[in-house]
């Protein structure tokens, strides 16, 4: 689950990671106020939405950019004086940020986060994340802070350093001034700077962060290690841990379908193509998604419903697919193993009358109890095609696509 | 012999008194697993509703009953203080069927693992059969057939799949080990591809991986100097985009790592047989092994 900057700094002040003050609102009306309360001075404003990218971003103001007005340049902005963040704030909230990240559409941006400003000596870049490969958290860093840290990686991979945690000990003294020391810190930056870090693990080990990036990570001309932005992902699995995180979940940044889909406790992620697959298990979903691709078209989703497959998670799997205008055909891959093949035939049957499917609907069961199920659903009077192994099926999906047109 | 289990394996069920457990306790005490008993906390001294012992710990089950090897159905919150266990009491085989453990957990067992006595299989997997010998988890049974073929997966379906394709060609399956959709897992391709790989009564491995991580190049490299009999390769997840995570929660191409293309050619170069259609895995063994 991802959160938002302020929220994730939130997190770190409770820690006590050094972060600027700052103050969020959704209202335009309050940005002069809260302008104040910081002080007044340089202020940035800055929008608040999941993906990255926000200072190179632009604003519209519609979601389209094709058919929007640009408001204007950057999701991040440096206000000099009460009327300039004024000014960006109310450009900002409301309207639509296209970045990198965004995917060609822009992101309503429903808050603005106001921070007192920094004199930035040097930007650095720092992320703790688990690293697959030795199984264990890593600390990632680099000099090169503030920018894409994928562009540094393909570039000038010598710049990136990492470092390994030993998980039931945590981040070290000596390893943070190892971090602090390769990042060139000066020494009156150094007690401090351990200090911070220390904290920063604390933060991320026990509010179960699968990723947490600061990028950058800035010293101040004073003197002083900063985070001055901040990602921050909570282990979805690790949740339960922390019941007051559920607050922080922003269901405006999730695709509407994924959103119903996990409301069904369904395992769902929306896809370009226009075959809507409904398969169990990971894996073999997968597996279904990559054979539509060989047969010609391509998957609308991928959807795991599990080894259940009853009449409802099937009729809900219909629903969440048909959601999706683009889908032109919907396949259903079964491997019934502890789950029997009829069973999940009766199920479909029951799912289909109970939802009205207007597309070519295709389905494919192995394993268990195959050859009733094929009975069941042949003698349903449902216009069913029924396919035996995965090949004759995505073939069969892709004639069926090919048919309609 | 098959690998890991075989039917000697005496097995214990850690929360064998739950949904799960107890109805796939009945399953595999039904294909002919000696199961031994079953660990539930404050229940020790009851029977089963499958007529085995309960205990308190997992120590008593290995002192009593000779327990060598364990599979855990516990719910995620506790699934990892169970893995700990199996640790402590030095069972030499730990099978985690749960899915949904936080990965935090799981670094720390992984590091107390390494210097245990315990092979950890999972979590997140349907398990390790060996058939018509022993089967440990949640596969169906009856599709599997005692042959000559391993089969190592992270997914629990597409590995029937897999194994439904022997079948249609005329080949049983030595031992299929389920390895797990975590990122974080006791046993790697390359470890379970490599047991497969030194068993005398395995002719042919078919390595199903997927999206994420790098173990299947890691399993590659070590397939290229140690091959000695045919490995059909497939990766799932060719059409996933990067970023999203695709149900299992290791299945994330982040980075710019962990994509189909790249463990395919990995696997090319070390003399795998990768298919691209998961409908080939077993056409593809039948050729390969003239």
């Amino acid at each position: 689950m991802k959160i938002h900057e302020y929220q994730a700094k939130d997190i770190l002040r409770r820690y006590g990671v050094t972060v600027p003050e700052g103050r969020v609102t959704g209202n335009p009306a309050e940005i002069g106020k809260l302008y104040d309360e910081l002080g007044g001075g340089i202020v940035a404003v800055k929008s608040q939405i999941h993906a990255g990218g926000r200072g190179k971003g632009i604003v519209y103001d519609k979601e389209d950019p094709a058919t929007a007005t640009k408001i204007q340049d950057g999701g991040v902005k440096v206000a000099k004086s009460r009327e300039e963040a004024e000014k960006y704030g109310s450009n900002i909230v409301g309207n639509y940020l296209v970045t990198q990240q965004t995917g060609g559409v822009g992101k309503r941006v429903l808050k603005v986060y106001l921070e007192k400003g920094t004199e930035i000596a040097r930007e650095f870049y720092l992320s703790i994340l688990v690293d697959r490969a030795v199984s264990k958290p890593i600390v990632i860093y680099s000099t090169e802070g503030g920018m894409d840290i994928e562009e540094v990686a393909a570039h000038t991979p010598d710049k990136i350093h990492r470092l390994e945690v030993e998980p039931a000990i945590g981040l070290q003294a000596w390893q943070a001034r190892e971090i602090l020391y390769k990042l060139g810190v000066p020494a009156e930056a150094m007690k401090q700077g351990v200090d911070f870090l220390l904290k920063l693990w604390k933060a991320c080990d026990d509010e179960d962060a699968s990723m947490l990036e600061v990028n950058p990570l800035v010293l101040t001309k004073q003197n002083t290690i900063i985070a001055l932005d901040c990602k921050f992902t909570y282990d979805d699995n690790a949740l339960y841990r922390h019941p007051e995180a559920v607050h922080l979940r922003d269901i405006t940044e999730e695709d509407p379908l994924e959103l119903r889909a996990s409301e069904f406790n369904l395992n769902y992620v929306r896809l370009d193509g226009n075959v809507g697959c409904m398969v169990n298990g990971a894996g073999l979903a997968m597996a279904t998604m990559d054979i539509i691709k060989l047969a010609g078209e391509f998957p609308a989703n991928f959807l795991d419903v599990g080894g259940g497959a009853n009449a409802q998670t099937v009729a809900n799997g219909f629903r969440i697919i048909l959601g999706d205008p683009n889908v032109k055909a919907i396949f259903i891959n079964v491997f019934g193993g502890i789950v029997q093949c009829d069973r999940v035939a009766n199920g479909i049957i029951q799912a289909a009358k109970d939802v009205n499917i207007h597309v070519p609907l295709i389905v494919r069961l192995k394993g268990t109890n195959a050859d009733i199920a094929k009975d069941i659903l042949a003698k349903s009077g449902l216009k069913i095609l029924v396919a035996s192994e995965l090949k004759d099926g995505a073939d069969a999906v892709a004639t069926a696509i090919r048919g309609g047109k | 012999m098959a690998v890991l289990v075989d039917k000697n394996t005496r097995v214990v069920v850690q929360g064998i008194t739950g949904k799960e457990g107890s109805f796939h306790t009945s399953q595999m005490i039904e294909y002919g697993t000696r199961v031994i008993g079953g660990v539930t906390p404050g229940k020790g001294g009851q029977k089963s509703e499958h007529g085995v012992p309960i205990f308190n710990t997992l120590q008593d089950a290995v002192d009593k009953e000779g327990a060598n090897a364990t599979v855990i159905f516990v719910p995620p919150p506790f699934a990892a203080d169970a893995i700990l266990e199996a640790v402590g009491a030095q069972i030499p085989l730990c099978i985690c069927i749960t899915e949904g453990i936080p990965v935090r957990d799981m670094s720390r067992v992984y590091s107390v693992l390494k210097t245990s006595k315990t092979r950890l299989i999972g979590p997140n997997c349907p398990g390790v059969i060996s058939p018509g010998k022993c089967k440990i988890g949640i596969m169906p049974a009856m599709i599997h057939k005692e042959g000559r073929i391993g089969v190592v997966s992270r997914s629990g379906t597409l590995t029937y799949e897999a194994v439904g394709q022997l079948t249609i060609q005329g080949f049983g399956q030595s031992t299929c080990i389920g390895i797990g959709g975590d990122p974080i897992i006791g046993t790697k391709h390359k470890a379970a591809v490599e047991l497969l790989m030194n068993d005398p009564e395995t002719d042919g491995i078919i390595m199903i991986g997927e999206i994420g991580g790098t173990d299947e190049e890691d399993a590659a490299e070590w397939i290229k100097l140690n091959k000695k009999k045919p490995v059909v390769g497939f990766i799932a997840g060719q059409t996933a985009p990067p970023g999203k995570r695709m149900g299992h929660a290791g299945a994330i191409i982040s980075g710019g790592k962990g994509t189909a293309s790249t463990k395919m050619e990995a696997m090319r170069n070390a003399g795998i047989v990768v298919v691209e259609s998961p409908a080939e895995m077993g056409a593809a063994m039948k050729k390969a092994l003239g």
